[in-house]
């Protein structure tokens, strides 16, 4: 059975085990994984459209009594396959600090403060055109046990489906010159720079709310299809 | 053309996006498959998963999705009418402190696979957490199966690593199965690439 999705695109994840992410060592499985076939398992996926979300779940800024402290922002994209070709009706998770840097979760010990207005949990689903378009609030760097004196760069937590259960990605999107890029390991466990840009939004002038909200732009682009059905019963 | 975005691991708070649950939140998902009373077997998929120090894993969650009893995906790349529109096929669950979780659905019949050969009934499984840089990609399938014999895909795997693959019915609880997930040491679970 001929691949449905490609498998060359993969070169830009990180390996599983990356000695300078120490949660690495003892997690990464440590024996070669075993290659398969793309079968109807694989190719399918769960399907979920715009009926499971709720329009105000994709504004983390309205989801308490008052607005959350910090840089209010725009985030949004939108969501691609290999071929360019947009990836609609699929849905969008994303997570994150608040402006200080803290989680509101009960393993976050950050002396940062919480705050009463922010939880950090947005969603949405991609239109026809893969656009999608969250407001929030801009994310604190936050400091983690892995090495002394570590910190990660400011970043938003991105779960994403796609067509199929091959497509599902978790990614980081983080902001552009943070200073922190060169010190952190979960960033730098890409091993090309040009992949780890990829994870980069860039600042959108455009699409800022003038006098309310600055605007950043970030492409997802999932693992593509070789052909849809289509194309394969005309080639 | 465009360019993958590489994945990046969920760390240790996934729960405040993936499972609100335990926030208060509504969810979209969770670990009962079969609250709508699809047709079928129901059974509940109970393990552990541990690290490569033995110790159970608190903070991973795994996602699963399947066919229904009938072998059919809730999925237009299946063109297989369906039952009902009462399994969607897709669970995510949480583990908790104690490495633990827990699945209610129904057993998946078997699905087409390559060249007309049959797959046995099986599950397959993400599973993310912090420490994992990327998806782990495995599959349950059901210890006795007859059909397990003629799988191609388990067909793929060394003899000697199979029964890691294999959910165990538990005897003194009728459709309940035990599969635990190892990520590393002598009873590493096989994970996949497809
Ligand atoms: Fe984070």
């Amino acid at each position: 059975m001929d691949d449905v999705y490609s498998r060359a695109g993969s070169r830009a994840d990180p390996p599983y085990l990356v000695a300078d992410y120490v949660g690495t060592r003892i997690r990464a499985p440590q024996r070669p994984l075993i290659l398969i076939p793309q079968t109807l398992s694989e190719i399918t996926g769960p399907v979920y459209g715009h009926s499971d979300v709720l329009p105000e779940e994709a504004d983390l800024t309205k989801q308490h009594a008052g607005e959350p402290l910090g840089e209010r922002i725009i985030v949004k994209g939108r969501v691609l396959d290999e071929a360019g070709r947009p990836v609609p009706n699929s849905l969008v998770e994303i997570w994150q600090c608040n402006a200080a840097g803290r989680y509101r979760h009960v393993v976050d010990q950050h002396e940062a403060p919480l705050d009463p207005n922010f939880t950090g949990a947005g969603r949405c689903v991609t239109d026809a055109d893969g656009n999608y378009h969250f407001v929030s609030i801009k994310p604190g760097a936050y400091p983690w046990r892995n090495h002394p004196n570590a910190w990660r760069p400011a970043h938003i937590h991105l779960s994403l489906f796609g067509p199929s259960f091959l497509t599902r990605l978790v990614t980081q999107m983080y902001f552009p010159g943070d200073p922190l890029f060169r010190f952190d390991p979960i960033f730098n466990s890409v091993p090309d720079p040009k992949a780890r840009e990829r994870m980069i939004c860039r600042f959108d002038l455009e699409a800022t709310r003038p006098e309310w909200a600055l605007a950043y732009h970030f492409d997802i682009v999932l693992r593509g299809s070789r052909a849809t059905p289509l194309d394969a019963d005309h080639a | 053309m465009p360019e993958r975005t590489p994945s990046q691991t969920v760390g240790p708070y996934l729960h405040i996006g993936l499972t609100q649950g335990a926030y208060g939140a509504r969810e979209i998902f969770g670990a009962n498959l079969a609250d709508a009373g699809p047709s079928g077997r129901h059974i509940r998929i109970e393990g552990r998963v541990y690290d490569g120090e033995g110790k159970v894993v608190p903070d991973a969650v795994l996602e699963i999705w399947q066919a229904d009893d009938q072998g059919r995906y809730a999925h237009p790349a299946d063109g297989r009418p369906l039952a009902s529109n009462s399994f969607r096929g897709f669970g995510r669950c949480p583990t908790d402190k104690d490495g633990v979780f827990a699945f209610a659905t129904v057993k998946p019949g078997s699905v087409p696979g390559p060249a007309g050969a049959a797959q046995a009934p099986h599950i397959n499984v993400g599973l993310f957490s912090r420490g994992l840089l990327k998806r782990l990609f495995t599959r349950i399938y059901f210890e006795g199966e007859p059909a397990n014999a003629a799988d191609p895909v388990l067909a793929l795997v060394p003899a000697d690593r199979r029964r890691t693959l294999l959910a165990k019915a538990d005897p003194g609880n009728p459709g309940l199965f035990r599969f635990d997930l190892y990520l590393q040491g002598a009873n590493e679970t096989v994970f996949f690439d497809a």
